[in-house]
């Protein structure tokens, strides 16, 4: 088998495995793997900057809540149907990402971190500013009724569960395509040697500007996708722990990896779900999960396997 | 109150901000400067202070002002140890490797704010200031008998606030002492100049690095300690703290200590005045957006070595 | 009329706040010979071949490829034209394979055309002699052989220009003698311009021999010219060895 192969073999794989998921899932499983699914398309955005393009962003929340109050608000304020809305919530976010993009890249490293994340940090104080509008930390409901779309009820258990496989399904292809493409090969060219990348010809500040906007549009794909399918918009996802979750959801599962974001979002999932039933406190699983993994694993659970086992892995 | 005294008053509040946030944000940057390392997690070094301040006080009883003093002398202490040792278990395994430092700390924060949570509570717990009479201050009118001294009412200001300032004042002046004559200073600057060539002269880089990383996590502790008493003790005061550090930080410029003063003053006052006469909200977004652009546009801030 | 020059530059100079690294320089470059730029450590080779590709900026002067002013253009532009540049301090993707590295250097041009790209990688690998090294991780290679990379990915490129900074540094002599075997080989259809300080591979290959010293063209001739030159032996010390 050819990597090529393989590669196909293993997305579309995962997919006909989520899909079989629902029928065979007890149904408390089946609503968490919802919410998994379009938190993993956040994941898998985030990850195209940092895990292949080497741009690590304290501030993606920014282009989250972008698409969230994107739809959330244009349904809400303006009336918009599903459809309209959920274009809406993509260009919100494809217009915030170029504009934080076009700026922040003109800084690298820890600077490009801190602008990120000042960024967001702004994003967020604006929402709870203009309260009025976006009812601030308390946030709004999507009426159910408005939550269908192309005739489907969104609300119901498998009407939600599978636009968001829809969604998944989606993003990930796409993904597993970029990377694979010329065009993400020289992102990781980018991230191991941007010099040199330079110095091959390629117009590396056009690529990363390109890369962030990807990255963004597909983090507030899956913000309008959570506001739509799970009916609630808050400032609460505009907080930098909601920068910091995908920094951890991507590490956990490997960065770099295409399976990575899925697997990191479903294992941090369940280790909270099972330690919130213990303690209020947490998100201390993620504190020490974040540094456990820095000091054994930086390459996370498939980078790991990568590098061990399944080389090809993309 | 008229314009002129509320403008005083509100002077008053922002020099206080400004004497806390020097200190909290010299402990970053002199982490920063010498070690290179950003510590995410420094606004949780700060609450921790605060709560320990609280332990200190709560468990002597008498006056109130025993207990403070335990508080300076045992919280910073406390704090710098346990910073020495993150320092130790964990910074220096990962090799202060930028990324993996930053994702470090991150998990440290959590770490620290939600043990707190466990043992804490959720609660904001006060604390007795050791002392605080109210002292009115004086404001001059123009009149018709010349230049006469008022005192508008509401125009004061607590002896306690007042100490804040002297303090954070005496502890900065010793700080620049320490760094600029002591000998432990001059290690110092010459690990954050040249840390290769300071280990090939003998210093222990690795030992200067714990150090450090504890004085200024002390540091952090210090002005909690000091703002306690006017705040209160809670498990999440660490985040506005730590966003208000490193703006200062990166506005006076990454690396440069007399920035960072310049910095705090600056910010500290502008927060306070405007958060009197405008929305802290606004106060907020203007000053994250400031930062932002300070960042994109002039790297080096206010005193920063540019081009790193 | 001369040969065709490929590169030439008008009055290039570099200046860094009160030193002056490079001045005045008016350089040309045969099309399809071998030049190599010599002089003695801090004449300014470095800036002016970074300047040449863009990687520094120029405080005035002007930069000629094949005809066109190429001031205005980023580094990454002026590579596309058709140079190629290999680093002082070697520098590939040492997180990659081989293949990859040179993939990255051919599919600037041959884009998604996978069997292209293959086909290339496969003749470049070949041609330096690292075939049975193509899967191997960059970072994992000896010096020697990531020197051989970096000019195996110059090569995936066709350059019409080859700019080759400082190539033998830290080879074995071996090595040396396979490299200086290799340049001959590539002359003619690509202009190479060699920095270099091994007089030995400069006199070996070298059409054309440029002189820089404190920031300015000292001489400029073939090697016999050179070899010859008092200014050249008063100021570059061994020149009289070779």
């Amino acid at each position: 088998m050819t990597d090529a192969q393989r590669s196909n073999l293993l997305h579309l794989g995962t997919i006909a495995v989520l899909a079989a998921a629902f029928f065979v899932l007890p149904i408390y499983h089946v609503g968490n793997l919802s919410r998994i699914m379009v938190l993993a398309v956040y994941a898998m955005g985030y990850n195209f900057l940092l895990g292949y393009t080497g741009l690590l962003s304290l501030g993606h929340a920014l282009f989250f809540a972008a698409g969230m109050y994107g739809l959330g608000l244009s349904m809400e304020l303006f009336d918009l149907s599903t459809a309209p809305a959920l274009l809406m919530g993509l260009v919100t976010a494809l217009t915030v990402s170029a504009v934080i993009g076009f700026l922040a890249l003109r800084t690298s490293g820890v600077s490009f971190m801190i602008v990120t994340l000042m960024f967001a940090q702004a994003g967020y104080l604006t929402i709870l500013y203009f309260g009025t509008y976006t009812r601030g930390d308390e946030g709004f409901v999507i009426q159910q009724s408005a939550r269908v779309l192309f005739g489907i009820d969104l609300t119901s258990d498998s009407g939600r569960y599978f636009s968001a496989l829809v969604l998944f399904s989606i993003c990930f292809l796409a993904v597993a395509y970029l990377v694979q493409s010329p065009f993400g090969r020289t992102l990781i060219a980018i991230r191991e040697n941007e010099e040199r990348a330079r110095m091959l010809g390629y117009n590396t500040a056009a690529h990363k500007l390109k890369a962030v906007i990807i990255s963004g549009t597909i983090s507030g794909l899956s913000g309008a996708g959570y506001a739509l399918l799970f009916g609630y918009a808050g400032a609460t996802f505009a907080t930098v722990q909601y920068s910091i979750f995908p920094l951890l959801w991507v590490l956990l599962g490997g960065a770099g990896t295409t399976i990575g974001p899925l697997i990191g979002v479903l294992f941090m999932f369940y280790l909270i779900d099972l330690s919130s039933s213990i303690t209020s406190a947490y998100m201390l699983i993620a504190g020490l999960v974040l540094v456990l993994l820095t000091l054994f694993a930086p390459q996370g659970l498939a980078g790991e396997i990568r590098k061990r086992v399944f080389k090809w892995l993309p | 109150m008229d314009f002129g005294p509320h403008l005083f008053l509100a002077s008053l509040e922002g020099a206080v901000t400004a004497a806390i946030l020097a200190l909290t944000a010299m402990g970053l940057s002199i982490v920063f400067g010498v070690m290179r390392v950003v510590n995410v997690a420094h606004g949780e070094f700060f609450m921790l202070g605060a709560v320990i301040a609280w332990w200190a006080t709560s468990l002597i009883g008498g006056h109130p002002a025993i207990g403070f003093v335990m508080a300076l002398a045992v919280a910073p202490l406390v704090v710098g140890v346990l910073a020495a040792f993150a320092d130790k278990l964990i910074l220096q395994k990962i090799n202060y490797d930028p990324d993996r430092t930053i994702v470090a700390t991150i998990g440290l924060m959590y770490i620290i704010q939600q043990t707190t949570l466990m043992t804490f509570g959720p609660d904001a717990r006060p604390v007795q200031p050791p002392f605080n009479t109210r002292l009115p201050l004086p404001w001059f009118e123009y009149g018709d008998s010349g230049f006469a001294m008022i005192w508008p009412w509401g125009l004061s200001i607590t002896s306690y606030k007042l100490f804040v300032i002297i303090a954070a004042l005496a502890i900065l002046t010793t700080l620049w002492l320490v760094i600029t004559r002591s000998k432990i200073g001059l290690i110092m600057r010459a690990t954050q100049l040249d840390s290769e060539t300071a280990q090939a002269f003998g210093v222990p880089v690795d030992r200067v690095y714990m150090w450090v990383f504890g004085l200024g996590a002390g540091l952090a502790a210090v002005g909690a300690v000091l703002v306690v008493p006017i705040q209160q003790a809670h498990y999440l005061m660490g985040h506005d703290p730590l966003l208000l550090a490193f703006i200062t930080v990166i506005i006076g410029g990454l690396g440069s200590l007399p920035g960072t003063i310049i910095a705090a003053i600056l910010i500290g006052m502008s927060d306070g005045i405007i958060s009197v006469f405008f929305s802290p909200t606004l106060a907020k977004i203007i000053a994250t957006l400031v930062v932002a652009m300070v960042l994109v546009f002039r790297p080096q801030g206010l005193m920063g070595r540019s081009a790193q | 009329m001369a040969a065709v020059n490929i590169l030439s530059t008008k009055g290039l100079t570099k200046v860094y706040g009160g030193i002056t690294a490079n001045s005045n320089i008016d350089f040309a470059l045969p099309k399809g010979k071998i030049m190599a730029l010599i002089g003695p450590n801090g004449a300014g080779k470095s800036t002016f071949v970074g300047m040449l590709c863009g990687r520094i900026p120029a405080t005035s002067g002007e930069v000629f490829f094949e005809g066109k002013n190429i001031n205005a253009l980023p580094a990454h532009k002026r590579i596309s034209l058709g140079i190629a540049y290999t680093f002082q301090i070697t520098s590939v993707f040492g997180g990659l394979s081989l293949h990859e590295n040179v993939a990255l250097a051919a599919r600037r041009r041959l884009g998604r055309n996978t069997d292209a790209v293959n086909a290339k990688v496969s003749a470049v690998l070949a041609r330096v002699g690292l075939t049975d090294r193509a899967d191997q991780i960059a970072g994992d290679l000896s010096y020697g052989h990531q020197r051989l990379l970096e000019i195996a990915m110059g090569l995936a490129q066709d350059p019409r220009l080859f700019i080759l900074d400082e190539p033998t540094q830290g080879l074995a002599d071996a090595e040396i003698t396979e490299f200086i075997d290799l340049i001959k080989t590539l002359s003619g259809d690509t202009t190479i311009l060699l920095i270099e300080h091994n007089m030995d591979v400069v006199m070996k290959t070298a059409a054309y021999i440029t002189v820089l010293n404190s920031g300015e063209i000292l001489a400029a001739g073939t090697p016999d010219e050179i070899r010859t030159n008092a200014a050249v032996q008063a100021a570059y010390l061994g020149v009289a060895h070779a």
